[in-house]
């Protein structure tokens, strides 16, 4: 009687659920995306150990894939990877903290405005054109004059400058928020006793947050170990076990890309190889990147 | 007085030793030290524009656009890669704005706060942190090879989206939790159902976020390389491309080819190609600009 | 008692623009043929509502009469809030609030198995704290409840009478297409009331609803309330004694107890709580001695 007009059990409609149902599966597109790039990894690394074994793979110091005689040693591609990493951060970790703490402790909104875009347009760049940048710019306008011929056309040092240059803003912007987050009254107890701006900085602040800023240099890591045209142009196809800089190195992505421009045929072992050094980055990088993440949950409840 | 054991004459104020101007001066040193940081990369910046620009403008005139690439430098052109670039571009944006917008409502809106939903959100935010390559060897094996599609377009553009889908999920959930809760209350006590409250209140307030974050998106994917070689796009293509058909190329690609030839005059188309991809992303990031401006007109909060 | 649904035209407007503010239709109008014997709309019993383990709000039991103003006041944190957003469903959004007790609107238990929330809602509104307008525009914002709703009638002419009823068709009538979120402060609220009325609810919940606005707007709600409550019952929890004194018909004074659960303390007409209160704490509260 009263409450026919507008009964209070109404059915959910067959349309809600529905839509729920969507949203749920596009919620799980990115499981399956996780599980497919396991699987597939894991069955061609598999498929790859069945032909070359595993104790050579991971310590062998000799890499040649498309040149006889073969050799299927990673180090050498590790050791060309770390030495970019390691070069890049070099250069990223000063350039970037001291941008976060210009951002985070000096800056006015003049300079906010100028600092930002800077650091989003260099995060913003394609990665093909910095390889560009490295081997028309770094290498002869940098590297020749320094070096002259202790260095070639390709080395570590241009692709890991480069790098370098990608990876700087990431750092800054990671650092910035982590700074931005210690609370005020803590530096305002240090001011209070008398310290500089800088000696509340550096003692404060820095330490205060020192999980965020190593957070962002692990970020920072696994980024350029993954970093591909960048370092494609750059550093040669040269696997070679060394730690020069100036040399000529290959890295894992390199590597992965010179591959599939080539002529390889789907069985073959070099097809394989691919999966087998993918499967040895993507592993490097998700823990790194889990890492990471790790330490950055623990900063976020600091407070 | 707090002094017990200085000398008659002196304080315990007198025992520090401030060196004042010692300190001041460092703090001096390291903000010039921040500055300098500042002006290396901008100097770095210049002077990679300066490089591109200089190398590239001779050989930009519309021949170069409205032409295809030749073994001769004065008389290619990157139609096909331009062609290309807005075709994968298109594609992707409008693959990933269901799926990306629906999985971020989910998450944001339908998911109960639990362990599935938290691991639900680490899942997206590992994805987003997984090197390019490999998803293009993921997009080899399941696109190119499992599924069929072969060295298509179609399949660079299905990569593509899978390499920038978490992107877009993280921007749209910023997007959703900036919208604040009493929007939503208003809807339900209005009698809405939890679709209805999503599509008519909640969409609308987010929109400007959300679309910004696609747009960009669809920048970061017109400028990535290495999926797309992994996926086979060509490096050497004269035609303009069909995404279901085989044989394509973008500009990252075509700029690739050409930097790897050692002559000068490549190395001068390459930066040509460079200069119509850098405009074709700012175009974008304005886009993206006036959408949020546009979208945003409403909104005070 | 007959209670028409949102697609039926309910009121006729026939003041063709001139004439006062607010246009409601005479007290016989809406109710339709069937009398109002049943005075009580909302009934409580022995409602007790819990966030999890703690329990928030115990035992109440009360009513709420037809077509009358019910204040609930008492101090910060006695769970006035979770009483009221417990009578539209509102805290069915928090995952882990549940009730024990019974809660009645026209005799139906509102939490009896099958009810859908949903349905609730558009039988009993609510008006927020904060203003809270859409950020679409002024019409917009009034015709979004009917919409979803599935109203088949004119829009123009509810959006029209939602407007004029709450005493903003005046101010808005040149900007229905400008934002709803650029009138001011109690502009807004009124706008909020009239989206609210627009799907023609029984109950109208507000939750402190002058408490952000200046003194000037506030009095013109505590008017339009006034007027609201000769079609509408109307729930409206407040912080401020002297507009539950001035502007209510019955009042429910809530406290929180010693086990942090808040309970009702006193229920009765305005006038007797304020000038002749029964229970010693209320004399105390009303009196300004606490709270």
């Amino acid at each position: 009687m009263s409450t026919q007009a507008r009964p209070l059990n109404r059915v959910r409609p067959l349309s809600e659920r529905v839509i729920e149902v969507l949203l749920l599966a596009a919620a799980s597109v990115g499981v399956l995306t996780t599980i497919g790039i396991v699987g597939v990894l894991a069955f061609e690394t598999f498929e790859f150990f069945r032909e070359i074994s595993p104790v050579e793979f991971f310590t062998g110091t000799f890499w040649s894939a498309s040149i006889r005689p073969f050799a299927w040693g990673i180090l050498p591609l590790v050791t060309g990877t770390l030495l970019v990493a390691f070069i890049a951060l070099i250069f990223a970790i000063p350039l970037g903290l001291l941008s976060a703490v210009l951002l985070a402790e000096y800056a006015s909104p003049r300079l906010r405005n100028v600092v930002k875009p800077v650091l989003e347009t260099i995060a913003g760049i394609p990665t093909i054109v910095l390889g560009f940048f490295a081997i028309n710019f770094v290498t002869p306008n940098l590297l020749k004059p320094i070096f002259q011929d202790d260095i070639g056309t390709f080395s570590a040092l241009a692709g890991g400058i480069v790098v370098g240059l990608l990876i700087t803003p990431l750092i800054a912007s990671i650092s910035e928020d982590a700074m931005s987050a210690v609370p005020r009254g803590m530096r305002e107890g240090a001011y209070a006793m008398g310290a500089t701006k800088w000696e509340v900085v550096r003692k404060v602040v820095f330490p205060a947050a020192i999980s965020g800023i190593m957070a962002s240099i692990i970020l920072a890591m696994s980024r350029a170990i993954g970093e591909t045209m960048a370092v494609v142009l750059a550093v040669g196809t040269n696997p070679q076990l060394t730690l020069d800089p100036r040399e000529s190195i290959q890295t894992m992505t390199a590597f992965i890309v010179q591959i599939s421009l080539g002529d390889t045929s789907q069985g073959s072992v070099q097809f394989k190889a691919l999966f087998a050094v993918a499967a040895v980055l993507f592993t490097t990088t998700l823990a790194l990147n889990l890492i990471s993440n790790r330490i950055v949950s623990r900063f976020r409840t600091a407070y | 007085m707090t002094a017990t054991t200085a000398t008659p004459g002196t304080t315990a104020r007198d025992r520090f030793e401030p060196a004042l101007m010692r300190r001041k001066l460092t703090g001096t040193f390291f903000y010039g030290a921040c500055i300098g940081a500042i002006g290396i990369l901008f100097f770095a910046l210049l002077m990679l524009l300066y490089d591109v620009l200089s190398r590239g403008l001779p050989w930009l005139d519309p021949d170069f656009i409205s032409g295809v690439p030749s073994r001769r430098p004065e008389r290619a052109g990157i139609l096909p890669a331009l062609i290309g670039s807005l075709q994968i571009g298109v594609i992707v944006g409008i693959l990933t704005f269901p799926t990306g917008v629906a999985a971020a409502i989910y998450l944001s809106e339908y998911a109960k706060d639990n362990r599935l939903n938290r691991a639900l959100r680490t899942n997206i935010s590992n994805l987003s942190g997984v090197p390019s390559v490999i998803y293009g060897i993921f997009g080899l094996a399941i696109f190119v090879r499992a599924l069929g599609f072969g060295f298509t377009l179609m399949a660079g553009a299905l990569t593509l989206t899978l390499l920038i889908l978490p992107v877009v999920i993280i921007a749209s959930l910023e997007a959703l939790k900036a919208v604040p809760d009493s929007q939503r209350e208003g809807a339900y006590a209005l009698g809405a159902s939890r679709w209805q409250m999503v599509r008519g209140t909640l969409m609308p307030a987010a929109a400007p976020g959300i679309m910004t974050g696609i747009i960009l998106a669809m920048a970061r994917a017109i400028g990535e390389t290495a999926p797309l070689i992994l996926v086979g796009a060509f490096t050497f293509v004269t035609f303009l491309p069909n995404p279901i058909e085989g044989g394509y190329t973008v500009l990252p690609i075509q700029v690739y080819q050409w930097a790897g030839r050692p002559q000068p005059d490549f190395q001068g188309i390459s930066a040509a190609a460079i200069i119509v991809l850098l405009v074709l992303m700012l175009v974008l990031n304005a886009l993206a600009l006036i959408v949020r401006i546009r979208l945003s007109r409403h909104i005070q909060w | 008692m007959n209670v028409e649904s949102p697609d039926a035209p309910v009121r006729a407007s026939s003041s063709g623009g001139v004439g006062p503010a607010i246009r409601i239709a005479a007290a016989g109008e809406r109710r339709g043929t069937e009398d109002t014997e049943r005075q009580t709309v909302i009934e409580l019993q022995d409602l007790s509502c819990y966030y999890g383990a703690f329990r928030a709000v115990r035992n109440v039991s009360l009513e709420v009469r037809k077509q009358r103003i019910t204040a609930l006041i008492g101090p910060s944190g006695c769970g006035k809030s979770t009483l009221i957003r417990t009578i539209n469903r509102m805290n069915d959004l928090v995952p882990s609030y549940r009730t024990e007790g019974k809660l009645f609107l026209d005799g139906q238990d509102l939490y009896g198995s099958g009810v859908d929330p949903v349905a609730v809602r558009r039988r009993v509104g609510m008006v927020f704290q904060k203003p809270n307008p859409f950020p679409k525009t002024v019409w917009e914002n009034v015709a979004f409840g009917p919409k979803i709703n599935g109203y088949k009638g004119d829009l123009n002419e509810l959006v029209e009478r939602s407007l004029r009823r709450a005493a903003l068709w005046d101010d808005v009538k040149d900007k229905l297409k400008q934002s709803g979120m650029a009138l001011s402060g109690g502009q807004q609220q009124r706008l909020c009331i009239a989206r609210t009325i627009a799907v023609d609810p029984e109950v109208i919940l507000m939750d402190e609803p002058c408490s952000s606005l200046d003194p000037r707007s506030t009095l013109q709600i505590e008017e339009l309330m006034a007027e609201l409550k000769k079609e509408y019952t109307i729930v409206i929890v407040t912080h401020n004694m002297q507009q539950a004194a001035r502007a209510s018909d019955t009042t429910i004074f809530m406290t929180m107890g010693e086990d942090r659960a808040g309970y009702v303390v006193e229920q009765g007409e305005t006038v007797g709580i304020f000038t002749n209160p029964q229970n010693q704490l209320t004399e105390d509260y009303v009196s300004g001695r606490f709270g």
